[in-house]
C-alpha cells in the first residue's frame, strides 16, 4: 500500500523534472528566433557588437526594410508576388489532386499502388538536375522571369505530397456515403461538394497549407527563373545581405517579415499537419 | 438501360480513371521531358561559353566522371550530409517527442516553440544562424565560447559541413518530432492499459510496445526528411557558397550549369548520374514505403 504512494509520489515528481527539461529544450530551440526577433528591433551597432539584451527597442530597421527605394525590389512587391505565385499554385495543386487522389482512394483504380509511388519517386529526382532542362524550356517558352513559371514549378513540387496526404484523408469517407450519393445521380463535383469535402476538409486545408509553407520558402527556382521581374519574399530578404556596412538588425527586420505568415498558418494548423502527414503513409 | 441499373462499382473503368489523368500527366510532362532533355544533353558537347556548336559526342561526358576528384567528393559530402543530418533529427525527434507526450503546464506552447524552426525559410535560417549565431565576431555561440575562455572560432569556415548540417538538424527536428508525436498519440490506449495491469514496467512497455509500433512512423520520417535532404541547396548557398568541404552533389551540378560553369553537356551528364544515383537510394526508401502500405491493406 505505502509502496504504491512513494510509486505515485516518485512519478509526480519525474513528471515534473521532464516538464521542466522541457520547457528548457523548448527554450533552446526557439532561441535562435528569439535573437532575430531581439536583434530585428536594435540599432545596427547594437546588434553588431557583443550579444546583448539591454537595449531600448526602436521600430527604425522596420521601416527602413519596408521603405521603398526606386529600382530595387521593395517589400510590397515581393510580398505581392510571392502571395500572387503561392496562392495560384496552391489552388491548381488542389485542383489536380484532389480528383487523383479521389481515384486512389474512394474506388480505386487497379493499380493504384504504383501510381502513388510514381507520385512520390518524383519527389527524389534532384531538382537541380532538372533545372538547366526548365530553365531552357523557359526560356523557349518566353516563361523565364515570369511569375507563372514559378506557379508551374510549385505545383509540381507540391503535387506529390497533397495527392499522398489527400489519399490517407479521403480514406476516412465512409464509402456507403460517396455511393449513396452516386446513386442520387451526384456527378464527381458534386460527390466531393456534399459527401467528401464536409467530412475530408480539415485534411485538405492541413494538405493546403503544407503546400503553401514550401512554395513561400522557396528560393531556388526563384532565384534561378526570375531573378529579373516577379521577384518572391526569400529573394527580397537575402537582399538585405550587404557586402558594404552592417545589415544584422535590417536583415533581422526583414526575415522576420518574411517568416510570419507561414510561421502563423503553421502554429495555427500544428495539429493536423501531425495527423496529415502521418496518416499519409500508415492509414 | 443496363448502364444506369449497374451498380457503381461496376461503373466502367475508364470513368474510374478519368480524375486521375489530369494530376498525372502534368507530373509526368513536368518530370520525365526535363529528364529525357538531361539524357539528350548529356551526350553533346554543348557549351556556352566559348559559344560552341552543339555536337553529338556519345558517353564522352560519362567515361572520366569517376576520375572526377571533385565530382567524388561532393557525393561523399552529399551522403554525410543528408546521412546525418536524417539520422540526428530523427534522434532528436524522438527524443522530444516522447518528452512532449505527457501533460504539463505550457505543454502547447513548448510543441509550438518547437516547432517554429520548421516553418522558417531556409535562406533566413541559413543567414540568422551564420551571422547571429556561428559568426566570430558578433555570434552568440562565439561569445559563450569566449566566455568559457577559449578564443574566437570561425565556426562556419573552420567547420562548414558541421555547420551546415546543425542548421539542418535545427529545422528538421521539429518535422520528425511532429511525425513522432503522431505515431505516439496513435498507440491503442487499451493495449497500454492492459500491459500495466499486468504489471509491466514502464521501460518494459517502451520497448515491447511503444518502440516497435513508433517503427512504421521512424521509417516515415526517415523517407521523408532524406527526399527533402538530399536536395539541399538554399542553406549552403548562404552560408559558405559551397566553400571547400560543404558542396553536395546538387551544389556541384548548379555550379557547372547555369550557376557559372555554362558547360551543359557535361552538367547534364553529372546530372543524370545524380538522378540515377537517386533512383537506386528512392528504390531502396519505396521499399519501405512498400511495407507501410503494405501494412495498411493487412489492417
Amino acid at each position: 500500500m505505502s509502496s504504491e504512494v512513494v510509486g505515485v509520489g516518485e512519478r509526480r515528481w519525474v513528471n515534473g523534472l521532464l516538464g521542466l527539461a522541457a520547457w528548457f529544450v523548448g527554450a533552446l530551440y526557439f532561441f535562435p528566433i528569439f535573437w532575430m526577433i531581439a536583434n530585428s528591433f536594435k540599432e545596427e551597432a547594437v546588434a553588431n557588437a557583443d550579444p546583448t539584451l539591454s537595449f531600448s527597442p526602436t521600430l527604425d530597421r522596420y521601416r527602413d526594410v519596408t521603405g521603398e527605394t526606386v529600382g530595387l525590389l521593395g517589400f510590397s512587391e515581393a510580398f505581392g508576388n510571392s502571395i500572387r505565385v503561392v496562392l495560384a499554385s496552391t489552388v491548381i495543386v488542389l485542383v489536380l489532386a484532389i480528383p487523383a487522389a479521389y481515384a486512389l482512394s474512394i474506388y480505386p483504380i487497379k493499380k493504384w499502388r504504383d501510381v502513388l509511388f510514381f507520385f512520390i519517386s518524383t519527389k527524389f529526382l534532384p531538382l537541380v538536375a532538372s533545372i538547366l532542362p526548365i530553365w531552357i524550356l523557359a526560356r523557349e517558352l518566353d516563361l523565364l522571369n515570369t511569375q507563372r513559371v514559378l506557379v508551374i514549378l510549385y505545383t509540381a513540387m507540391n503535387l506529390p505530397l497533397a495527392v499522398w496526404m489527400l489519399r490517407s484523408f479521403f480514406q476516412e469517407v465512409p464509402k456507403e456515403l460517396v455511393e449513396a450519393a452516386e446513386i442520387d445521380g451526384a456527378s464527381l463535383f458534386g460527390q466531393l461538394r456534399s459527401v467528401i469535402l464536409p467530412i475530408a476538409g480539415p485534411g485538405i486545408a492541413a494538405t493546403a497549407l503544407l503546400c503553401v509553407i514550401f512554395a513561400w520558402n522557396e528560393y531556388f527556382f526563384a532565384v534561378q527563373l526570375n531573378a529579373a521581374d516577379a521577384q518572391t519574399v526569400p529573394i527580397w530578404v537575402t537582399g538585405n545581405v550587404s557586402t558594404r556596412g552592417n545589415f544584422i538588425a535590417k536583415l533581422s527586420a526583414a526575415s522576420v517579415l518574411a517568416s510570419l505568415p507561414v510561421v502563423i498558418a503553421g502554429w495555427v494548423a500544428q495539429k493536423r499537419m501531425i495527423r496529415g502527414l502521418a496518416m499519409g503513409a500508415i492509414k | 438501360m443496363s448502364e444506369t441499373a449497374a451498380l457503381p462499382s461496376h461503373a466502367t473503368p475508364w470513368r474510374r480513371r478519368l480524375p486521375l489523368l489530369p494530376a498525372l500527366i502534368f507530373t509526368i510532362v513536368l518530370t520525365q521531358v526535363p529528364f529525357l532533355m538531361s539524357l539528350f544533353y548529356s551526350l553533346t558537347n554543348w557549351r556556352i561559353n566559348p559559344p560552341t556548336p552543339r555536337e553529338f559526342i556519345g558517353v564522352e561526358n560519362y567515361t572520366g566522371l569517376l576520375d572526377n576528384q571533385q565530382f567524388v567528393d561532393a557525393a561523399w559530402v552529399s551522403v554525410k550530409m543528408t546521412a546525418s543530418s536524417v539520422l540526428l533529427a530523427l534522434l532528436f525527434g524522438t527524443l522530444l517527442a516522447l518528452l512532449l507526450d505527457r501533460k504539463f503546464l505550457g505543454q502547447g506552447l513548448i510543441r509550438t516553440l518547437i516547432i517554429t524552426p520548421f516553418l522558417i525559410m531556409p535562406v533566413v535560417a541559413g543567414l540568422i544562424w551564420s551571422n547571429q549565431m556561428f559568426s566570430s565576431s558578433f555570434g552568440v555561440l562565439n561569445w559563450l565560447v569566449e566566455q568559457a575562455g577559449f578564443g574566437p572560432t570561425e565556426f562556419v569556415s573552420r567547420y562548414p559541413l558541421a555547420s551546415i548540417v546543425t542548421v539542418l538538424v535545427w529545422q528538421w527536428t521539429p518535422f520528425m518530432m511532429l511525425i513522432m508525436l503522431a505515431g505516439l498519440q496513435s498507440q491503442p490506449s487499451d493495449v497500454l492499459e492492459a500491459a500495466r495491469v499486468d504489471g509491466a514496467t514502464s521501460w518494459g512497455i517502451f520497448r515491447q510496445l511503444t518502440l516497435p509500433h513508433l517503427r512504421r512512423y521512424m521509417e516515415l520520417g526517415m523517407l521523408l526528411g532524406t527526399i527533402y535532404l538530399i536536395q539541399v541547396f538554399d542553406h549552403i548557398l548562404v552560408m559558405t557558397g559551397g566553400g571547400p568541404g560543404s558542396t553536395n552533389l546538387p551544389f556541384f551540378v548548379y555550379r557547372r550549369s547555369i550557376g557559372g560553369g555554362w558547360l551543359f553537356g557535361l552538367a547534364s551528364a553529372f546530372s543524370i548520374v545524380v538522378v540515377v544515383a537517386s533512383i537506386v537510394i528512392a528504390t531502396f526508401a519505396l521499399r519501405v514505403l512498400s511495407n507501410l502500405l503494405e501494412g495498411e491493406e493487412a489492417a
